[in-house]
């Protein structure tokens, strides 16, 4: 069992959790990630590692509610433990000196994006970054992005924080008006999709953390499979980071379409067992 | 020539909707009637043809007299887990194969027998076995057939063992790969948890390589280690649409329904779609275990397809006789070329080309070639490949140190060890094919292990 040790809302239906997982914190590197399983009944969600504390023991998850398993793992406490935490998989992000990176996130991504660009930091790379969010109450981290970020810009499709519009808007005028060596991107698929297209005419490197479905998380299973230069690779075991130019965008998407009638079911199933309906009409 | 005791079987239009066993194994009646046809002969041929070397004449001279406990002390000499074996062991080819009844009748069903007296004592504890304690740790990484059967016997030997897993249940592929129906995890509970009773420790989650080093585990205080990670990579066919929807590796699908239990979805949180149109790709015991679970799940129909013909299928001719049983179409000499699929990228299509027999290659295998020009398509909306594993590669590319052969198997000396000192392996990892060869690694290692810490250690 693997304690709930701190536990704070950080946006809207956007948690932090920082879990006991002493091995996993002491090991981990910026860019992998853990699976979690609740409960005997429980499925494996991989989510990527937000901070570690080796000293603490503690592993900082930071998750949305979105589907069944992560509504679940709302309601939990502080005080709690889930079933289930193994890691750290993945490979870690490559660190080294670029010399001007720019960060992309797209909603949750700023969180897997902070130790990333935390980590670009320390060697001596500037950092823009760009997080991009529907409105002001999804914006996470805006402290700590601001502490390791040189440049830092919000974009909100509403304009109800920093800039109206969309990440790539900005991403563009970026890379039209600056030498830009790498760009990091980590976000929704067609996100990334894009930040990729704008990129690739520039002939700018780009590296994108792919979330395609994961069973094992260990390479056994294949159900994580992603094209990348026409070469089948495994996201658990050979990613989750891949070059953005060589990624099959299309197919990616289409294989997270895999199961989502079956996620409404869970979904819908969890919260009709949380809410008392006896006076619903 | 007297005829073996069939064992009685369910009506498989009734089993195959259920993931209970095929059969509730012989009764007393029936074993006593069948351990009796035994000759037991001065020059046993039986023994020969077991992987392990079990000694099946004594075995079965003590069911005859209907001595279940003493038969199970007779196969726990070479064997830990006889309830497994019984179900799953290939007896047909290895010591039924070679019994001397099969010569002019029928061979006595020695899986038959082993899984009875296994089934009869198995709440049955070690109580008789005396275990001198060291505190030697010992770290086994793989909670498979290897990594159970080297961790019991070195638990048995006296030494501290703990074993890593890195998914969230043990067993290895007898949780993972074989389904239900055919091995109750029950059983494999109450094997693993007797182990447990002894001392054995498990620690989940744990993936060797990542969690923790092969050097953490020495600096942890571990004198040896094994490692028994097994066979868990999927081979893919490298044709087009390969990763179309609905398009699932064996290992995917079953770890679906059998680890996770998605058959009980949403009860149980893991989905698993249930195909209508199902075709299997591949020949081999888990071909036939993943088109069984397709059946249990609903389908309306089920297709193997395999290039060679049905002689040369791997698969358990006992099995197979089940899948048929069951209503799965075998369309032997056949080859996937193609996946096809629709607007949304589900999988619609198999084409497929019809293959012949073309010579025999230099292992005396035979080759088949495909038929130019026979290409046709078989409607589908599921397809489950089950083109075999290779090793996982995981901790070998993490470890430098490990050597590896050119398929990615782990490279051992006579004495299993590895290419780091104190570091052994055995099972799927080394090589081998079946439970029963990973488990006779496993305690071929463990001995080899044992003799390695005496001199070590100076024991």
């Amino acid at each position: 069992m693997y304690k709930i040790v701190n536990k704070r809302e950080i946006g809207h239906k956007v948690h932090s959790y920082e879990i006991y997982a002493p091995e996993i914190a002491k090991n981990a590197r910026a860019g992998q990630f853990v699976i979690f399983r609740i409960n005997d009944k429980g499925e494996r969600v991989p989510l990527t590692i937000a901070q570690t504390k080796p000293k603490e023991g503690l592993v900082k998850i930071i998750f949305q509610e979105i589907g069944k398993s992560t509504f679940h793992l709302a309601s939990l406490n502080e005080g709690d433990s889930i079933r289930d935490f193994v890691g750290p998989l993945g490979h870690p992000t490559e660190i080294k000196k670029y010399g001007t990176v720019v960060a992309v996130a797209g909603g949750v991504g700023a969180a897997e994006v902070l130790p990333v660009i935390k980590e670009l930091k320390k060697v001596g790379n500037k950092i823009i970054t760009i997080i991009g969010a529907r409105c002001k109450d999804l914006i996470i981290l805006e402290d700590e992005l601001e502490q390791e970020s040189d440049i830092l810009l919000f974009v909100t499709n509403d304009g109800t924080s920093g800039i109206k519009g969309f990440v790539t808007d900005v991403l563009k005028n970026i890379v039209n008006k600056e030498q830009i060596d790498i760009v990091y991107a980590i976000g929704p698929v067609l996100m990334m999709k894009a930040v990729s297209e704008i990129t690739k005419e520039k002939h700018i490197k780009t590296i994108v953390s792919l979330n395609p479905i994961m069973l094992d998380g260990t390479g056994m299973c294949g159900a994580c499979r992603v094209t990348v230069r026409g070469v089948m690779k495994f996201a658990c075991v050979d990613g989750p980071e891949f070059d953005a130019h060589g990624v099959h965008w299309e197919e990616l998407h289409s294989r997270l379409e895999l199961f989502k009638n079956f996620e409404k079911v869970s979904l819908d199933n969890f919260k009709n067992y949380k809410e008392c309906r006896c006076h619903k009409k | 020539m007297s005829q073996k005791i069939k064992m009685l079987e369910r009506k498989s239009h009734i089993r195959k909707k259920d993931f209970k066993q095929i059969s509730a194994g012989y009764t007393q009646k029936e074993m006593i009637k069948e351990s009796k046809r035994c000759l037991q002969c001065e020059t046993p041929m039986c023994i020969k043809g077991c992987p392990v070397g079990v000694n099946i004449r004594d075995f079965i001279r003590y069911l005859s007299q209907n001595n279940p406990i003493e038969a199970v002390k007779v196969l726990n000499q070479k064997n830990n887990f006889p309830a497994v074996c019984g179900r799953v062991c290939p007896q047909e080819n290895q010591c039924e194969k070679t019994c001397i009844l099969g010569k002019k009748g029928e061979s006595i069903s020695i899986g038959n027998l082993e899984r009875y007296a296994a089934d009869v004592t198995i709440k049955n504890d070690f109580d008789d076995i005396v275990i001198k304690k060291n505190d030697i740790k010992i770290a086994i990484i793989g909670s498979g057939p290897a990594g159970l059967t080297c961790g019991g016997d070195l638990l048995k030997m006296g030494y501290n063992v703990t074993i890593y897993e890195s998914l969230h249940d043990t067993g290895g592929v007898l949780r993972y790969g074989i389904p239900e129906f055919r091995l109750p995890k029950k059983i494999l509970d109450i094997e693993i948890n007797k182990l447990k009773a002894l001392g054995l420790k498990v620690v989940l989650n744990n993936l060797i390589g990542k969690t923790k080093t092969i050097q953490n585990l020495f600096d942890d205080g571990y004198k040896a280690i094994f490692i028994a990670v097994g066979a868990g990579l999927p081979v893919f066919p490298k044709i087009p649409g390969e990763n179309l929807n609905h398009i699932y590796c064996s290992n995917e699908f079953l770890v679906r329904v059998n680890l996770m239990r998605s058959f009980d979805f949403p009860n149980y949180d893991t989905p698993v779609y249930r195909g209508k149109n199902v075709i299997i790709i591949g020949g081999g015991n888990t071909a036939i275990d993943s088109a069984r679970t397709a059946i249990r799940l609903g389908a309306e129909s089920v297709k193997l397809v395999y290039r060679r013909s049905e002689n040369e299928m791997p698969a358990r001719k006992e099995e197979q006789k089940h899948a048929k049983e069951e209503n799965v179409e075998f369309i032997t000499l056949t080859n996937p070329v193609k996946f096809i699929g629709n607007e949304k990228k589900f999988v619609k299509a198999v084409e497929c080309i019809n293959m012949k027999f073309d010579k025999l290659d230099s292992s005396g295998r035979k080759n088949f070639k495909e038929i130019v020009g026979s290409n046709y398509l078989i409607d589908t909306d599921m397809v489950i490949l089950a083109l075999g594993l290779r090793p996982n590669p995981i901790l070998t590319s993490l470890t430098k140190e490990l050597h590896t052969n050119k398929l990615g198997y782990l490279t051992i000396d006579n004495n299993f060890m590895t290419s780091i000192p104190a570091v052994f392996a055995g099972g799927d990892i080394v090589g081998g094919a079946t439970v029963i060869e990973a488990m006779g690694m496993g305690k071929q290692a463990a001995k080899a292990i044992d003799n390695y810490l005496k001199i070590n250690n100076k024991l």
